[in-house]
Parts: C-alpha cells; sequence; structure tokens
C-alpha cells in the first residue's frame, strides 16, 4: 500500500484550474520529485497534502502504522494542518518560513512542542515530569543540530544565518516534528551548483538517517535528476508525465512544457 | 553539567531576590505614607496589568485591546463578593439588589480568585469568536466587547447598580493571629504578593515549551501550524490566561479605589495599559514590570504640571491634562528610535547581571569595541 496517495486531487480557485485530477502514489522510502514550469500548480497540490487548501474535488490519503504493527489507511483530505503534521507529514515551504527572531535551537525546540504531552498548567508548575520532557526536547534538538552541522550556530539568531543554512535549518526543523514523509518545496532554489550539490547529497543522507519518504518540488533539473528515484510532471496542472528519471528526460510531452515546439 | 550548575545558583538567586523584594516591601510597609503607598500599591497592580497585555500583545503578536471590559468583570465580582451586606443596602437604593447577592460576603481570596476565573469566562466566550480575526481587526473587536460588557453593566441596575456604581468596598485587611500576636496584611502585601506571583507565573509559561510555540506563532503563523502547532488552541489559551489576569487586576483596582462605577472601565483605561506596554518593551517581562512602576509615579510626580506653576520668571496658568502630553511625547520618541519598546524583547537575566564586571573589564581594556547584548534568555 502507498505510504501517501492523492485520489483524482483537484483545486479550482473560480475558474481557474490549479491541479486538476492529480494522482500521486508515494511508496515508502522513496523519493519522488514533482517538477513542472512554473504556475503548474505544484505548490498548490503540496498546500492540499499538508491541509492549507482543501481540495475542491478528490481525496488524500495518508498509511499509518498502528500500535499492533497493522497498517490503516486513512483519509486527511479535510484535515488541518497541525493534525497533519501531528500525523507525520512535515513540509518546508518556497519562501523560507523561519522564526525569524528566535535563535536556531529555539526553532527546532518550537518543532518538538507537538509532541511534549504535557499541558501548560503543567509547564507553568514544572512537575517533574515536565522538567524531564523539557530536558528532552532541548537535548534532542541540539543532537539533531549536531547531527547536521548547525550545533555550533545554534545561538544565533535564524534570520542571520546564510541562505543555504536557513534552507538546512528548515529542514532540520521539519525533522524535529518526527516526520514519516517529508515534503520540500524547492529545497535548492536560489543556491549556486556547489550548495545544491551539498543539498542533494544531504537528502539522501537524512533519507537514510531518519528512514524517510521525500517528496520534492524541485526547478533545479540536476538535483531532480541527481536524487529523485520517480518523477511526476505537471503542466497547467494537468498531469503529463510519470516515471523514472531518464523515461522523463526523454518524454516528448516534458520536452514541450519545458522548451516548446516549432 | 555547568548547565545544571548555573540552574542552581540561579535558583538561590531568584529565591534570594524574592526574599529581597519582600524586605524591600516590609520597609517601604513602614516608612512610606499613605498617599505614598497608595501610589505604590497602584504600581503592583500596573504589573499585573501589563503582564497580562503583554501575553497576548507581546508574546503572541496580537493587538487585543479588550482588557478594560476584562478588569470591569474582575472590580464588580470581587466588590460584589467581598462588600459588608448593610453597605450593599446602601448602594442599592434606588432599586434594591438581586437576593442572592443581598448577604454574600466572601473573604477576600477566593473573591479574588473568582473575579478573574469569570473574567476568563468571559475572555473565552469573546475568545473563541473573535480570535480568528486578525490584527486591526481584532483591536476593534475587543475593544468593542470591552465596550459591549460596560454598556451591560451600566444597565443591570439590580446587578450592578449601574451607572451609580458601587461606593465603600472595604479595603482588604487580614488579619492573622501569628503567636499570640497578630499579624495584619494590608492591601499592599495583597497585591504585592499576587504581583510577584503573576511575574513567576509569566516567567515560567514563557520559557517553558507553551510560551515557545506563543512566540513561534507571532513570528510566523503557517510555519507555527505546519511545526503541528494548533493556532486556535494556543491563541484561546493565552486569550483566557490574560484574561484571567486582567480579572484579578481590576478586582485589586477596585478594592484599592474603594469605589467603582462603569465610567472607569472605559477604554482610556485600556490605553493606559497599552502605554505602559510599548514604553517598557512589547515582548519582555522585565520591560513591563520596570515600565508598570516608573510610569505610575511618573504619573504621580508630573502631577504638578496640571496645576498653576513657573519655569523661571514664566507663569504656566493651570492646565487640566498637561502631564499626559509628557507621556504623549515619550511615547512618540519611544516609538520613532525604539519601535519595540525601551527593551524590546530583551529580558533580565542573573548571567548578564553577573556578566557586567566582566563586561565593564572588556570594554575598559579594549577601547571602541562593542560587546555582547544582553541575553534574550530570561531569568527574572
Amino acid at each position: 500500500m502507498a505510504m501517501l496517495r492523492t485520489e483524482n486531487m483537484t483545486m479550482k480557485f473560480g475558474g481557474l484550474v490549479a491541479v486538476s485530477d492529480l494522482n500521486v502514489r508515494i511508496e515508502k522510502n522513496e523519493i519522488v520529485g514533482l517538477i513542472g514550469p512554473n504556475g503548474a500548480g505544484k505548490t498548490t497540490a503540496f498546500n492540499m497534502i499538508s491541509g492549507v487548501y482543501i481540495p475542491t474535488k478528490g481525496k488524500v490519503f495518508f498509511q499509518e502504522e498502528e500500535r499492533d504493527g497493522s497498517i490503516k489507511e486513512i483519509d486527511i483530505t479535510i484535515k488541518k494542518p497541525h493534525d497533519i503534521t501531528q500525523l507525520g507529514i512535515a513540509r518546508t515551504f518556497q519562501n523560507i518560513r523561519l522564526f525569524k527572531q528566535l535563535s536556531v535551537l529555539e526553532n527546532v525546540v518550537i518543532a518538538n512542542h507537538l509532541r511534549l504531552g504535557s499541558n501548560w498548567m503543567s509547564s507553568v508548575i514544572r512537575t517533574t515530569d515536565y522538567v524531564k520532557k523539557e530536558e528532552a526536547m532541548y537535548d534532542k534538538s541540539a543532537e539533531l543540530l549536531a547531527k547536521v552541522g548547525l550545533y555550533g550556530v545554534r545561538n544565533e539568531l535564524s534570520y542571520s544565518l546564510p541562505y543555504g543554512m536557513q534552507r538546512r535549518l528548515e529542514i532540520v526543523r521539519a525533522l524535529a516534528t518526527r516526520p514519516k514523509i517529508l515534503l520540500l518545496d524547492e529545497p535548492a532554489a536560489g543556491m549556486n551548483p556547489q550548495e545544491s550539490h551539498d543539498l542533494m547529497n544531504f537528502i539522501s543522507k537524512i533519507r537514510q538517517e531518519f528512514d524517510l519518504t521525500i517528496l520534492m518540488i524541485e526547478h533545479h533539473m540536476r538535483v531532480v535528476m541527481g536524487v529523485c528515484e520517480r518523477i511526476y510532471v505537471l503542466d497547467y496542472g494537468i498531469t503529463i508525465a510519470e516515471g523514472t528519471p531518464s523515461e522523463i528526460q526523454k518524454d516528448p510531452k516534458v520536452i514541450e512544457a519545458y522548451l516548446g515546439v516549432d | 553539567m555547568a548547565k545544571k550548575k548555573t540552574d542552581k545558583r540561579n535558583r538561590y538567586l531568584n529565591i534570594g531576590a524574592i526574599l529581597l523584594i519582600l524586605a524591600i516591601l516590609m520597609a517601604l510597609n513602614l516608612t512610606l505614607d499613605n498617599y505614598q503607598i497608595r501610589i505604590f500599591n497602584l504600581c503592583g497592580i500596573y504589573i499585573i496589568l501589563s503582564l497580562s497585555m503583554i501575553l497576548i500583545n507581546g508574546f503572541l503578536g496580537l493587538f487585543s485591546l479588550g482588557h478594560a471590559g476584562f478588569m470591569a468583570i474582575g472590580a464588580y465580582t470581587c466588590a460584589l463578593l467581598t462588600m459588608d451586606p448593610a453597605i450593599k443596602k446602601m448602594n442599592f437604593f434606588l432599586q434594591p439588589i438581586v437576593p442572592w447577592l443581598a448577604h454574600v460576603q466572601w473573604p477576600i481570596l477566593p473573591a479574588i480568585f473568582l473575579s478573574g476565573i469569570l473574567a476568563a469566562f468571559a475572555g473565552l466566550l469573546i475568545g473563541a469568536p473573535v480570535l480568528r480575526l486578525k490584527d486591526d481587526y481584532l483591536a476593534i473587536a475587543t475593544l468593542g466587547f470591552a465596550e459591549i460588557i460596560r454598556i451591560i453593566f451600566t444597565n443591570t441596575q439590580t446587578l450592578t447598580n449601574g451607572s451609580l456604581g458601587l461606593k465603600g468596598i472595604e479595603t482588604i485587611k487580614t488579619v492573622i493571629p501569628v503567636m499570640g500576636t497578630s499579624v495584619t496584611i494590608n492591601v499592599m502585601w495583597w497585591i504585592w504578593i499576587i504581583a510577584i506571583l503573576t511575574v513567576i507565573f509569566m516567567v515560567r509559561l514563557i520559557r517553558g515549551s507553551y510560551g515557545k510555540a506563543f512566540m513561534a506563532i507571532r513570528e510566523d503563523e503557517i510555519a507555527a501550524e505546519a511545526m503541528g502547532i494548533s493556532i486556535f488552541k494556543h491563541k484561546l489559551l493565552a486569550f483566557v490566561i490574560a484574561s484571567f489576569f486582567a480579572g484579578v487586576g481590576g478586582a485589586l483596582l477596585g478594592n484599592l479605589m474603594g469605589t467603582i462605577d462603569p465610567l472607569m472601565f472605559r477604554f482610556l483605561l485600556t490605553y493606559n495599559i497599552v502605554m505602559v506596554v510599548v514604553l517598557g518593551g512589547i515582548g519582555s517581562i522585565t520591560g513591563g514590570v520596570l515600565s508598570s512602576i516608573v510610569v505610575t509615579i511618573l504619573m504621580e510626580v508630573l502631577r504638578f504640571l496640571d496645576g498653576t506653576f513657573a519655569i523661571g520668571s514664566f507663569v504656566i496658568p493651570g492646565m487640566p491634562g498637561l502631564r499626559m502630553v509628557v507621556f504623549s511625547i515619550l511615547l512618540m520618541l519611544v516609538i520613532i528610535y525604539r519601535p519595540k519598546g525601551i527593551l524590546g524583547t530583551r529580558e533580565f537575566s542573573w548571567d548578564w547581571l553577573l556578566g557586567i564586571p566582566a563586561y565593564i573589564k572588556r570594554i575598559s581594556k579594549k577601547p571602541g569595541k562593542p560587546g555582547k547584548d544582553v541575553g534574550n534568555d530570561g531569568n527574572a
């Protein structure tokens, strides 16, 4: 069964059909790319999966593992964004959205808040249980930052970091919510070749380390072809191709969408 | 390990600081005259009120102007619960008070607590629909609800005595027998102990996980939601907590003043608190506390401006309200030069205080080198 599945997912804004009948299937541990020219509806598709928009038609399903090990598919079409994150779908944003005035460590600590499991009263009284949980939160965040090489800047304000690091911090922050699926919205946007090369390695690394499934939107063809195992191509909201990177590169429809025909 | 050590040190320093404050309070209680103590008490009440406002306007980044309404609820609840039945009868001479309130007389502590609870409940009812709004719309809606509460209180003659208000609210004086002698705990102790508890409450709330979540919502709502933080739940939580403290502050204010009437709780009262908060620092508990004390004292010190006074040989005739002009100018200057308030989001911390000697040493060695700013990790 697919980890994440959309069924004829459609989004209309007034008369404009931003995404039409999108059917995506993502298996466990895959890295899947979602590409297409500007305005193809990629970010809209992301927003529907992460709950920011409710699709006008169609459904989104997420596979959840029960405590006894059995696997169940649940409908997340009309769930709220924070509930979806709680289930295990985390995302990053096309234009970086860090908590600018807070430190790097705090940014990651906040992403742990949803798994805290204490009420606000115990945080004010500082019960031993809460203090233990809070300490664990900070330790885990520091550990995570150390793993991705951001531990040295943990006390800096997040907006003061260089661009590449901000991108990485955003991914780390999403990882701190302990997701099963990570949605990356143009992680390599605005990066130079060296930075995007590092990012490719980084994405492969975190997939292995955190046992992740990744769906990413990307424009850098080198990154997409380098890390993705399967690719969906959107154009004006319609899925025009689907397949492995080499198949996509040869597909006449994709070439037409990107380069045009005479 | 080093962190544990400083934590322990800070805990002792905190306890020491609280004991020191209590000692100062005791000294002031003995030395100040009645008028000065009254102003001092007002400082304490403003600390409670400004912290409650900083929670919403500073840490959550919402612009709410509903404080006067919640204070009115607190003040009336406390006054009606603690007032002597005989005085109640005298107050309600136009129409008698509702029978179920006529003979009630509670001790002060549960009355203050219930005032806060009722204000918090009103906060819950108002917050649930209103917190879906943003920015100016939220400000207008909360302002409107505060006015609605005031108008309701003006018209419920049998419950609140309408526009006549309540007079002769007994100032708190609790007598506790201690080892044969009796110790009187007057209103100052009540106000300041509640103020200190409020500060401790807010510092702990803000430093904890929930406080961090509030700040995340302030920084970026969409990202906070994507991090699994339920925006509505957290906003409502903060709003209810802030309403609770507004209610407690209102209860104490009513008790200190001795009389309350609906006109007291106009939006001007809210603006006074906004002024304190903006001057001190939007998003700083330290700033709120300091500015509550400074502004309240300045308010009285500058009272001479309202009367006739002379600058050299130039005599200025009495102009009531001139002292508020000083605050207008101060507010404008702060907004132009320090838009986030004098302290911004900085907080007092022991690390900062104990770091001052080393800092002075460093800058005196290397002149012209700017030092590190005050840390962001509050630890009052």
